[in-house]
């Protein structure tokens, strides 16, 4: 339905009027939430802008390249180590600091990608998830990384402190400002990446890597990029998850945060920066809001209460958060593979084409 | 520790890694699912023998037999609800599912049994040993293991060479639409392997919880241990799985030896070595993908 009659029209950033107009409203809505929210919301809104940022960079390797990566929360932990590290140690100004340590993530990301030439499948699978676990436990046991007891972010100062211009931030509503300039940056950048030279070829490798490599696509390059490019995202959501939380030690950056980021893209929808976004804010929602006050609900809680008592056990109850978001993920496998974003698609077919 | 004693242990923790391997490579082996859940289903059986052995005052071998049924049945359920009705799923779309099995049984046993550790007991302690060559001591945990990993390579050697059965999980695992042709109900096949599956791993969580502890992550690394040791031999290969746990175990033990601080992922290191080298495990050809 949506035919393309030329080459501008597939790489425009907004295909329509319509588009272009209920972006404005969006961005203007994100833009106002702090004046008429509490802090909670403001703080709940930034950890959402962070998980999009990585799952809109993860969605580009598993998504796009077909690679698959359970060791994200890897890349996610070098980002904020790197910058928190890098600021309290070298008195680096916050943002080269974040840059440097985005380019630190993609550099391990590049790494990573080296044995990915190779392996596909279960055994990709077990590589990146060794990663994962070997960066946690790296950083857990090493002095420099504040080992278990994990690291305390410093005071947010976006100015050079060399040069005598400060300009620290600290309440919720100054960093929520902050994550969403990263946010629609980062988020910009997907979109257009995907349709430049190297997206197209992340692409070409998903379809058929053979096909890919023999239309001329270098497959060494165009692999460890998409690995380099995720790592740099979840580098940069990282740096900014350090502050937004401003404590974290090694097991924040467990297994379970990896498949986390992997259930975001997958009920949002593979292959697709709208559905990253809105696939992230549903399972961080669900997770951090919705799912973890169960037992305070209106009619469901006192219920929910009084069976836990009679037939489970209270100390285990916060566990239901793991069993909703486990139905979650089946659920959208098995009644829609692709996700928010392929029903989304369905919807919209279904009214343009209505009385047929 | 001298020597001997390292070696064994090793052996008994790679045979327990080996066994439960089995279990994730029975199920990969005939429908290519990549089975996360694996780790949480066999946890959910132990705290089931648990639940029988503490709440009733049932013996071990009554609670072992009333886990393994209960165990072959949840694994069964797993695959006719949430496997089968998926519609022409990705190796990805597979993944997310028994993830999400893996995460559903997870907060129902936490939920349930809560998250402190309790002591599972089986009537073969790792306190009591022997020592039949000077320097060698090997405990009675460690003989159960041996034994029991023996006797499910003999059972399942046996029922895929000789039985209507095995020879049928074969014929799916190599082609499915031709075994479909010659009648084999694949779909009860495969419900089949997810049923042996379950008990395979029920058994070795079982030996596992008994020399650790039971709570309900305690299967989280070891199967991420078996997981690997099964793709290290190969994913395909039966014996292979078995090796890939030894080496995984004396690896582990011997490392965790040396630089106790790293014990929990230089198996994993190896592991990516030699992927690199061998991208498809030690012990499976290399299959090349054609056009």
């Amino acid at each position: 339905m949506d035919m393309k009659r030329s080459y501008y029209e597939d790489i425009e950033l907004f295909k329509s009027g319509t588009i272009l107009f209920w972006s404005i409203i969006f961005l203007l809505a994100l833009f106002t939430f702090p004046l008429y929210t509490s802090d909670y919301s403001i703080y709940l809104m930034s950890l959402i802008m962070v998980y999009v940022i990585v799952s809109v960079g993860l969605n580009i390797l598993v998504g796009s390249t077909g690679q698959i990566s359970l060791g994200h929360a890897g890349f996610f932990a070098i980002g904020a180590y790197a910058t928190v590290l890098l600021m309290t140690h070298l008195q680096v100004p916050f943002f080269v600091a974040i840059i440097a340590a985005a380019f630190i993530a993609a550099f391990f990301g590049f790494i990573l990608g080296l044995p990915a030439l190779r392996l596909e499948g279960p055994y990709l699978t077990i590589a990146t998830l060794a990663f994962g676990l070997a960066i946690m436990h790296v950083i857990g046991h090493t002095e420099i990384f504040g080992g278990r007891q994990g690291l305390i972010a410093p005071e947010l100062d976006l100015g050079i402190k060399q040069l005598g211009l400060n300009f620290v931030i600290s309440t919720v509503t100054q960093k929520y400002y902050l994550v969403l300039g990263f946010t629609i940056v980062m988020v910009l950048f997907a979109i257009n990446i995907l349709k430049t030279k190297p997206g197209r070829a992340f692409v070409a490798i998903r379809d058929s890597d053979i096909a890919a490599e023999v239309i001329g696509i270098n497959l060494t390059i165009y692999k460890t990029l998409s690995f380099a490019v995720s790592a740099f995202y979840a580098g940069i959501a990282g740096g900014l998850f350090a502050f937004v939380l401003g404590f974290f030690d090694p097991f924040t950056f467990n297994l379970i945060l990896s498949i986390i980021f992997i259930v975001m893209i997958v009920v949002g929808g593979l292959g697709s920066v709208m559905g990253s976004i809105s696939g992230a804010a549903l399972i961080t929602y669900l997770m951090y809001d919705l799912f973890k006050n169960v037992d305070e609900a209106p009619f469901i809680g006192p219920l929910f209460l009084s069976f836990s008592e009679r037939w489970m056990t209270i100390t285990g109850m916060d566990n239901f958060n793991y069993i909703a978001l486990g139905l979650v993920m089946i659920g959208i496998m098995l009644f829609e593979p692709l996700g928010l974003f392929g029903a989304w698609i369905r919807i919209k077919k279904y009214w343009k084409t209505w009385p047929f | 520790m001298p020597l001997g004693q390292l070696l064994i242990d090793g052996l008994a923790m790679g045979a327990c890694y080996g066994l439960f391997g089995l279990a994730v490579v029975i199920i990969y082996k005939t429908s290519e699912v990549l089975n996360f859940a694996a780790g949480e289903t066999a946890m959910v059986s132990t705290f089931v023998a648990y639940h029988v052995m503490v709440f009733y005052g049932y013996s071990f071998w009554v609670a072992f037999v009333v886990a393994l049924i209960f165990v072959a049945i949840l694994g069964v359920a797993i695959e006719y609800f949430f496997l089968r009705p998926a519609k022409n799923p990705t190796l990805l779309g597979l993944i997310v599912i028994t993830i999400g099995a893996q995460m559903l049984l997870m907060g129902l046993a936490s939920w349930k049994w809560g998250a402190e550790q309790k002591q599972f007991n089986i009537p073969f302690s790792y306190k009591v040993t022997h020592e039949p060559i000077p320097g060698f001591i090997i405990s009675e945990w460690a003989i159960a293991v041996f034994v029991a990993a023996a006797v499910v390579m003999v059972f399942l050697y046996f029922f895929f060479q000789h039985t209507k059965l095995g020879t049928a999980m074969r014929a799916t695992q190599q082609n499915k639409h031709a075994a479909k042709i010659m009648g084999i109900k694949t779909d009860r096949v495969f419900a089949f392997s997810w049923a042996f599956s379950s008990i395979i791993g029920a058994v070795a969580a079982m030996l596992l919880s008994a020399k650790n502890i039971l709570d309900p992550g305690f299967m989280m690394e070891s199967f991420l241990r078996a997981f690997a040791s099964a793709v290290l031999g190969g994913l395909m290969s039966i014996p292979g799985v078995l090796i890939g746990g030894f080496i995984m175990g004396l690896i582990e033990n011997f490392f965790g030896y040396l630089l106790p601080a790293w014990k929990p992922i230089t198996a994993f290191v190896v592991i990516v070595l030699v992927l690199c080298i061998r991208p498809s495990g030690l012990f499976a050809k290399h299959w090349v993908k054609k056009v």
